[in-house]
């Protein structure tokens, strides 16, 4: 029970908090200059933005709860069961950011998921 | 050179970095809590002396800091290429992590869980085949 709740908020947090800072990238636009200075400009220009302290807040309770299950599980069992994210994702793109996936990604993503189910067979 | 070209040749550098410093940060993370022992409460009072040994690991701080390169270029990434394009791709680092843990953690990974890898790299490889963003460019699938 304690790691389905760990995986929850690893799952459903850290995929929110994504499509926040995603948002919030988006607002920024297209980078085309990857000079140092250029780069650090946009990370100021980032944190201006309440999505993306919105997005670090709910990545930031997916963090801790990964850091949580980490001292009691396997690293290599762990983060591959949290690519359910994925699924999540794709909904959460779709609904939230207006992305459209075409039928291709939605199979490439089922079965990014049938893998994730075969690891969780594999729990020790 | 078209737009998707153009897209693909700037995205495919930066998906690399994010492939290795994504699993080797949590590699690091999992070594540093390993090391603090089982977190069994989620009471604030019990949290506070574990949240000072995890802080005072060197592990911690070196897997937050590869960690941290990881974050700069996803969301380098995501202001150009669609979210549900970034967030598959990256998904080949569950393959690097898988060996990772194996060469530096020393975790017996099964055949089950190789092949639990290997399809979810599968996915990657369909999700791959599809245009990194579908607002700027006609998709090809």
């Amino acid at each position: 029970m304690r790691e389905v709740v760990l995986f929850f908020l690893i799952v459903v947090a850290g995929t929110a908090g994504e499509l926040c800072v995603s948002r919030a990238m988006k607002g920024i636009g297209e980078v085309h200059d990857f000079r140092p200075k250029s780069i650090l400009s946009f990370v100021l220009q980032s944190l201006r933005l309440p999505w993306m302290w919105l997005g670090i807040a709910l990545m930031s309770l997916g963090f801790f709860s990964l850091l949580a299950i980490l001292s009691f599980q396997e690293v290599s069992f762990v983060v591959p069961v949290s690519a359910l994210s994925y699924a999540a994702g794709a909904f959460g793109a779709k609904a939230f950011l207006g992305e459209r996936i075409n039928r291709n990604r939605w199979v490439g993503i089922a079965v990014v998921c049938i893998g994730v189910t075969i690891v969780w067979w594999s729990r020790k | 050179m078209t737009h998707t070209r153009r897209l693909q040749l700037k995205t495919m550098p930066l998906i690399l970095v994010s492939i290795i410093l994504g699993p080797l940060g949590n590699v690091f993370l999992g070594k540093a809590m390993k090391g603090i022992g089982t977190v069994a409460s989620a009471r604030i009072l019990d949290l506070v002396p574990i949240a000072s040994r995890v802080l005072a690991s060197g592990y911690i701080w070196l897997g937050i800091a590869c960690l941290l390169g990881f974050f700069i270029a996803h969301m380098l990434l995501l202001t150009w290429a669609d979210y549900s394009y970034v967030q598959p791709a990256t998904s080949l680092s569950y393959l690097s992590i898988s060996v990772l843990s194996y060469l530096l953690l020393g975790e017996m990974i099964s055949p089950l869980r190789w092949l639990g890898v290997m399809v979810i790299c599968l996915g990657v490889f369909l999700v791959g085949r599809t245009s990194p963003s579908t607002s700027g460019a006609p998709s090809r699938a």
